[in-house]
């Protein structure tokens, strides 16, 4: 790998372009634009050459570690492989060249993929219907929240204004619960790590608007008590919020529907393998019970009964998320990603990623210290280093695989341990790959024991070592001082 | 070993309280402040606000994670130490001499539900 930390503006010479614009045809743009509306000096944009622009971004690219470069284990965020087809698909040119306010009746193709994907994601999670406006997965809880909250209000049930949330919990949980104007309320974890229903029972009352759940939680463990918790909250006629966060293990396998959710996001850039972190925007469509259908928010595409789609909107829609119908092209790799494995092929996502995390624990909970000692689902959390004599921390665990060229994992979340190392392989992983991860984690346990100063200072093979995180969450440099 | 100072009272969710007659000091323990890491950030209440035990009251923001400052008396926040605006890193360097909050006690029997300086290491050991 090529070193370069360069910024644009560091290559600009006055005067060089890579540009040439038809003469003499912007002079009267310029002068119909208001005085005040104009800038008194030009903007300092950088003059660089094509070859100039396109050696710069390459170069920085190569600084970057993506799920193309090596294994990304990431916990909770399901760095799994980006095909390539759902790229192509979404590289279409009546797919990449439609602008959002074209009639209808020009872009029916485009519909039919919200139509399509509504219907394969109804199907996966057993909710009625979806809404693919939100941008992201905490963008979808707040969405989710709304409908949640204007479900109540349209009863005329004014006094709901608590969501239960366990202390496992994803942290956009809580934060989309304030967010939505509502109360938060913790409900505690079993030192099996499963949500402590008798201390849930005791928060149950009329002004429960809902509970917000991960399944598997995030310490990857499957909520065996689900039915007798869903139960319990419709009983006291609060809602179940399922957050799909962690959708990957049961992919084709159990539906949040079934568990008794009422409301559930997906994470397209998650579960459904569209580019995710640096590498794209994401998706975080919002499904509902039948019972819900109608507040799930404006605009949706809905079919007539002679097939053809249409843009539509519901007086009870709780308001509106997004300027359009969300990131298209996201959608269009979701859906590529899905009818290219088909119906068979999902089921096994969701079993290979369980296999692949269950192998990676075993081989490394003589070295490293497992909490919950089950079989997880698609991923699971060790507290450390088994031997804690060493003083060496999670941080100096995941900063010293970073030498040997894998991405780090989670740390310090979930919050119920002190050095969580959160691993999540995903299915797309090949045996040698978990192999040589394992063998890493190995050496590293071994590491800390006998040179342990070799951690404490990683990395040492990057661009950038251990940056000053007390100085930069402090006093943080956040423009360009050129 | 975190360090346990005798004399004051301390709550399960590792607040430390010190009476002053009417009024008290609370603060976070060294076991908490070992727990989050550097500390980069201190939110506090203002001065005239009611904090009721059990409750949260401000939040302490570390480079791992931002917790919940939980009120373990009640009362109304009569000062708040200013020097963690600028240098909040203090709680790190002497979490039991450098307070958060000063309380004026509305309930001054609330003391009594809290650990001392025994119970709390014993509470700690298990943790």
């Amino acid at each position: 790998m090529k070193y370069y930390d360069k910024l644009i503006f560091e290559l600009s010479k006055p005067g060089r372009k890579g540009y040439s614009l038809p003469a003499g045809k912007w002079t009267a743009t310029l002068s119909s634009i208001p005085e005040n509306l104009l800038r008194s000096e030009p903007a300092p944009l950088p003059e660089v050459s094509e070859p100039d622009v396109v050696r710069h971004y390459t170069n920085l690219s190569g600084m970057n570690f993506g799920v193309d470069n090596g294994f990304y284990p990431l916990g909770s965020c399901t760095m799994k492989y980006n095909p390539k087809i759902n790229e192509e698909a979404a590289s279409l040119q009546g797919f990449a060249s439609v602008h959002p306010l074209q009639p209808e009746s020009t872009v029916q193709g485009c519909l039919q993929v919200y139509h399509e994907l509504e219907k394969a994601l109804s199907a996966v999670t057993g909710m009625a219907a979806f809404t693919f406006n939100p941008f992201a997965g905490a963008h979808g809880e707040l969405t989710g929240l709304m409908v949640m909250r204007r479900y109540h209000l349209d009863r005329n049930d004014l006094k709901r204004t608590k969501v239960i949330v366990p202390d496992s919990a994803h942290g956009t949980n809580p934060a989309s619960a304030a967010v939505c104007g509502l109360q938060v309320v913790q409900v505690k974890s079993t030192p099996e790590g499963l949500i402590d229903v008798e201390d849930l029972k005791s928060r149950l009352d009329d002004t429960v608007a809902g509970i917000m759940m991960t399944n598997p939680n995030t310490l990857g463990l499957f909520e065996t008590e689900i039915r007798e918790i869903a139960e319990l909250v419709h009983g006291c006629g609060g809602l179940l919020y399922y957050d799909g966060a962690n959708m990957n293990p049961l992919l084709g396998k159990v539906r949040p529907g079934d568990m008794g959710f009422d409301i559930m996001h997906l994470n397209l850039h998650k579960t459904f393998s569209t580019p995710h972190g640096g590498g794209g925007p994401g998706a975080g469509p919002v499904g509902v019970s039948e019972r819900l259908a109608e507040y799930l928010p404006d605009p949706k595409v809905t079919a007539d009964a002679d097939g053809v789609y249409h843009i539509s909107r519901s007086s009870h829609a709780a308001g509106r998320v997004s300027g359009f119908m969300g990131n298209f092209s996201v959608l269009v790799k979701a859906l590529a990603y899905i009818w290219t494995l088909g119906r068979e092929n999902i089921r096994m996502a969701g079993p290979l990623s369980v296999l692949n995390a269950n192998y990676i624990k075993e081989s490394l909970k003589d070295v490293y210290r497992l909490p919950v000692d089950r079989v997880c689902k698609h991923e699971f959390v060790f507290d450390g280093l088994a031997d804690t004599s060493t003083g060496i921390t999670a941080l100096d665990v995941a900063k010293r695989l970073l030498d040997y060229g894998f991405h780090a994992p989670t740390i310090y979340f979930p919050l119920l341990f002190h050095q969580s190392i959160m691993i999540e392989p995903t299915e797309t992983e090949s045996k040698e790959t978990l192999d040589d991860f394992i063998a890493v984690m190995s050496k590293i346990a071994e590491e800390a024991a006998s040179d342990p100063e070799i951690l404490k200072s990683a990395p040492h093979n990057t661009p950038v070592r251990r940056p000053d995180e007390t100085l930069a969450a402090t006093k943080p440099v956040l423009a360009f001082n050129g | 070993m975190a360090k346990i100072e005798e004399g004051l009272y301390y709550s399960e969710t590792h607040e430390w309280v010190k009476p002053e007659g009417g009024e008290a000091l609370v603060g976070i323990t060294d076991y908490a402040q070992h727990a989050l890491g550097n500390i980069v950030y201190v939110d506090m209440p203002e001065e005239g606000d009611e904090m009721t035990k059990d409750e949260e009251f401000g939040a302490v923001e570390s480079v791992k994670a931002a917790s919940d400052l939980v009120a373990p008396v009640s009362g109304e926040v009569v000062g708040c130490n200013a020097a963690l605006e600028d240098g909040p890193g203090l709680l790190n360097s002497d979490p039991y001499g450098n307070w958060i909050v000063r309380v004026k006690l509305s309930d001054a029997s609330e003391l009594d539900t809290l650990m001392d300086a025994a119970a709390y290491a014993e509470f700690c050991e298990k943790l």
